[in-house]
C-alpha cells in the first residue's frame, strides 16, 4: 500500500491541453473517487498514474517514488478497465493469474493466491469457464479479482460500473466498498455518477474541464460546494439556483427575479446590492406561511417522496418532499428554503460567498 | 429451438384431413431445399463435375483428342515408377514448406509493423499490397527478367559492387532456379497473408494489452500470450489457404521455367498440364493430379481440427 501525490499534473495531447495542473494527494489506504462529467479527464489523469499515458507536465509520486518515467509493470498498480479488458483466451483462473505467472510464481502460490481472490468475490464455481460464458456483473468481478490477485500497492478503478444494470450497480458498489475495508488498499476510483462517488469515496475529487474543482469529503463537498459547478454537479437532483441581489441593511434578505423575496441570514451588511445567486437544495424546501409564492408546474411521485418542478418568480425549481402532498399543476404554494441551508454564490465567478 | 416450436405450431393448427402434400408444403426446411438448389447446381456443374471427371480421367489412357477406356489403377502403377513424378512431389513440398513458413514469417512481422502508429501508414499499407495486385503472368515476367542469365539486374549490381565476377545462372541451375522460383512466390504471397493477418490484429482490443502491460508483460511475453493466440484462428485460415495455393501454383513457374532446367523446378501442377496437354497424355496427367487431392485434404483437415479446438471462441452457455 502506498500513498499517491499528484502535483501539477498537465496532459496535452498534440496541441491540446486536456489537463491544466492538478494537484491531488491520496492517503496511503484512501478511497478516493474522482468524479465529472465526460470529457473533463478523468480518465486520461487516471492512466497517467498507471503509465499508460505520458505525463506532459508536473509530477507523480507513489509511495516515495517518483514514477514519472517508470514503466507501468514496476508502478505496483492495478487497473480495473470499463470494459474489464479480460483475456478471451483464458479461462477465468488464467486471467487472474496471469500477472502471477508472467512473474513465474511458483504454480502452488497461483493457485492459492487465485482461489482466495475467487472466495472473496464469489467466483468459485466459474474458475475454469471462459469470460464469454459469464454474465456481466461475473466478468466485472473476474476484473477486479484480476486486481486483488496482484496485491498491488495501488488500485485503480475507471468507471468499472457503468457497463451493469443500475441494480448489480447498486450491489457491486457496496461489494467494492466492503473490498475496499477488508483489503485498505489506496483506491482511485472514477465515476461520472455523483451518487457513486457520495456513497463510496473517503475522499471526492470534482473535476471539470481539465481542473480540479474542488476536494473533500462527500458530506464536505454537499454541505459547502466551493462553486456552482460543484453545487450543481453534487446531489440528486441538482441544487436549484436563483439569480438576484443581496439586499442587507439591517436585515438580510435576496432578491430573486421578479422581485421574489427570499431570506437570508448572516449577510455582512457590506454586501448590500451585490448581485448573486442563490442555492437550495430540493430538499430544503418547506411548505411555510410566509413562503416565496409559487405555481405548480408537474409533480413527480417517486413512492418514498414526492418531487414537485415549480415556478417561483418565473423561474422553474424543484422541491423534494419526504411527505406526500396532493398537488396539482396550477396548484399556487408557498415555499420557504431553510435558511440555514441556503448557499449563496458570487454572481460573477460563482465562488461560495457564505462563510 | 425456434424452428422446432414452429413446426409443431403448424401441425397442431393444421386441420386433420390436410394431406401430406400440404404438410410438406408448410415445412421449413423443405422450403430451405428449393433455396439451395440453384447454389447446388452451380457446385455440380462446374466443381464436383469437373473433379469428378479429372479422377475418372486417370483412371483411363486417354489421349487428347482420343477418348479412352478404363484402365484402373495403370497410370498410378507407371507413375509409381516415374523418377519426375517423384521428383515433382518433391518439389512440390519443397516449393510450399519454404515459401508458406518464410510468408508467414515475413506476412507475421510485417502485420505487427503495420500495426504500430508509423507516418504514412496509409501508403505503406497500399504499397504492400502492390504483388498481390499486379497480375501473376506480369509479374512472373518481371522476376524472369530480374533472373535473366545475361540482363539481370541482380547479377549486374553483384558485379558492379564486385561481390561477383560472373553472371549468376539463377534459372539454368537446378538449386539456383528453385530457389528463385520460390522466391518469387514469397514476394507475391506476402501481401495476402501481411493484410489478412493485419485486419486480425485490428480486433485485438487495445485494451487487453493495456492490461497486460499493468500485469507486468514484456512486449514479446504480450506478444507470446495476448497477440498470438487471439490470431490463431486467422492464422489458421491464412495459412490454410496459402498453403492451397502455393500447392496449387502453375502460373509463376509455368512463365519463369516452364519447369526446367531437367524438371528441377516441375510442381505436380505444371507436371500434370506437361504430360496431359504438351505431350496429349491426358489420363496420366489427370493422375498426377489426382495425387494432388490427397496433401490438399491433409492441409484442410489440419486446419479443420486446429480451428475446432478453439473453444473460448464458441459461445458458451451463457450466451
Ligand atoms: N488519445 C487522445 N488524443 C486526443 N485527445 C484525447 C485523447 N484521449 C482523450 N482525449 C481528450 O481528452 C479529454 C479527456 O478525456 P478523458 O477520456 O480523460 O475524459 P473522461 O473524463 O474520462 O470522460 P468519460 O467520463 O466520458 O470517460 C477529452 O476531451 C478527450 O477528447
Ligand atoms: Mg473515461
Amino acid at each position: 500500500m502506498a500513498s499517491v501525490l499528484v502535483s501539477d499534473v498537465r496532459k496535452a495531447f498534440g496541441a491540446t491541453q486536456v489537463i491544466h495542473g492538478v494537484d491531488i494527494s491520496i492517503e496511503d489506504g484512501e478511497f478516493v473517487v474522482l468524479v465529472g462529467p465526460s470529457g473533463c479527464g478523468k480518465s486520461t489523469l487516471l492512466r497517467m498514474i498507471a503509465g499508460l499515458e505520458n505525463i506532459t507536465g508536473g509530477e507523480i509520486r507513489i509511495g516515495d517514488r517518483v514514477v514519472n518515467h517508470v514503466p507501468p509493470k514496476e508502478r505496483d498498480i492495478a487497473m480495473v478497465f470499463q470494459n474489464y479488458a479480460l483475456y478471451p483466451h483464458m479461462t477465468v483462473s488464467a486471467n487472474m493469474g496471469f500477472s502471477l505467472r508472467l512473474r513465474n510464481a511458483p504454480k502452488a502460490d497461483i493457485d492459492t493466491r487465485v482461489k482466495r481472490a475467487a472466495e472473496i468475490l464469489g467466483l468459485v464455481p466459474y474458475l475454469d469457464r471462459f469470460p464469454r460464458q459469464l454474465s456481466g456483473g461475473q466478468r466485472q468481478r473476474v476484473a477486479m479479482g484480476r486486481a486483488i490477485v496482484r496485491d498491488p500497492q495501488v488500485f485503480l478503478f475507471d468507471e468499472p460500473l457503468s457497463n451493469l444494470d443500475a441494480k448489480l450497480r447498486v450491489a457491486m458498489r457496496t461489494e467494492i466498498k466492503e473490498l475496499h475495508q477488508r483489503l485498505k488498499t489506496t483506491t482511485v476510483y472514477v465515476t461520472h455518477d455523483q451518487i457513486e462517488a457520495m456513497t463510496m469515496a473517503d475522499k471526492i475529487v470534482v473535476m471539470h474541464d481539465g481542473i480540479v474543482e474542488q476536494i473533500g469529503a462527500p458530506l464536505d463537498l454537499y454541505d459547502r460546494p466551493a462553486n456552482l459547478f460543484v453545487a450543481g454537479f453534487i446531489g440528486s437532483p441538482s441544487m436549484n439556483f436563483l439569480k438576484g441581489t443581496i439586499r442587507a441593511n439591517g436585515s438580510a434578505s435576496f432578491e430573486g427575479p421578479h422581485g421574489v423575496k427570499l431570506p437570508l441570514t448572516g449577510t455582512p451588511d457590506a454586501w448590500n446590492g451585490r448581485p448573486a445567486i442563490y442555492g437550495v437544495r430540493p430538499e430544503h424546501f418547506v411548505i411555510a406561511d410566509d413562503g416565496a409564492e409559487a405555481e405548480v408546474q408537474v409533480v413527480e411521485p417517486t413512492g418514498s417522496e414526492t418531487q414537485v418542478v415549480a415556478k417561483i418568480g418565473g423561474e422553474d425549481i424543484i422541491a423534494v418532499f419526504r411527505e406526500r402532498h396532493q398537488f396539482r399543476p396550477g396548484d399556487k404554494v408557498r415555499l420557504r428554503p431553510e435558511i440555514k441551508l441556503v448557499h449563496l454564490f458570487d454572481g460573477e465567478a460563482g465562488q461560495r460567498l457564505s462563510a | 429451438m425456434a424452428d422446432i416450436a414452429l413446426k409443431t405450431g403448424t401441425a397442431r393448427a393444421a386441420p386433420p384431413d390436410v394431406s401430406a402434400w400440404q404438410r410438406l408444403r408448410a415445412n421449413k426446411n423443405w422450403l430451405g431445399l428449393w433455396f439451395m438448389l440453384p447454389t447446388a447446381a452451380f457446385l455440380i456443374l462446374f466443381l464436383a463435375y469437373p473433379l469428378g471427371l479429372g479422377v475418372w480421367l486417370s483412371f483411363t489412357d486417354s489421349r487428347l483428342g482420343r477418348g479412352g477406356v478404363f484402365v484402373g489403377l495403370e497410370n498410378y502403377i507407371f507413375l509409381w515408377d516415374d523418377s519426375v513424378f517423384w521428383l515433382s512431389v518433391f518439389n512440390t513440398i519443397l516449393y510450399t514448406t519454404v515459401a508458406s513458413v518464410i510468408k508467414f514469417a515475413i506476412g507475421l512481422y510485417l502485420a505487427l509493423l503495420l500495426n504500430e502508429h508509423l507516418p504514412f501508414k496509409a501508403i505503406i499499407r497500399a504499397v504492400v499490397l502492390i504483388p498481390f495486385i499486379v497480375p501473376t503472368v506480369l509479374s512472373a515476367i518481371a522476376f524472369w527478367w530480374l533472373f535473366d542469365p545475361q540482363f539481370s539486374v541482380i547479377s549486374w549490381s553483384l558485379r558492379k559492387m564486385g561481390f561477383i565476377t560472373e553472371n549468376i545462372n539463377f534459372l539454368g541451375d537446378p538449386w539456383n532456379a528453385r530457389w528463385s522460383v520460390i522466391f518469387a512466390n514469397i514476394w507475391r504471397g506476402v501481401p495476402f497473408v501481411a493484410i489478412t493477418l493485419l485486419a486480425g490484429l485490428q480486433t485485438v482490443s487495445p485494451s487487453l494489452y493495456e492490461a497486460a502491460t499493468l500485469d507486468g508483460a514484456s512486449t514479446w511475453q504480450r506478444f507470446r500470450h495476448i497477440t498470438y493466440p487471439l490470431l490463431t484462428p486467422i492464422i489458421a485460415v491464412v495459412m490454410t489457404f496459402s498453403v492451397l495455393f502455393t500447392f496449387t501454383d502453375f502460373q509463376l513457374i509455368w512463365v519463369m521455367t516452364r519447369g526446367g532446367p531437367v524438371n528441377a523446378t516441375h510442381l505436380m501442377a505444371t507436371f500434370s498440364y506437361q504430360r496431359a496437354i504438351m505431350s496429349g497424355y491426358l489420363g496420366e496427367g489427370a493422375a498426377i493430379a489426382t495425387a494432388m487431392i490427397p496433401f490438399l485434404l491433409g492441409a484442410i483437415l489440419v486446419s479443420w481440427f486446429g480451428l475446432q479446438r478453439r473453444k473460448w471462441q464458441q459461445g458458451g452457455d451463457n450466451d
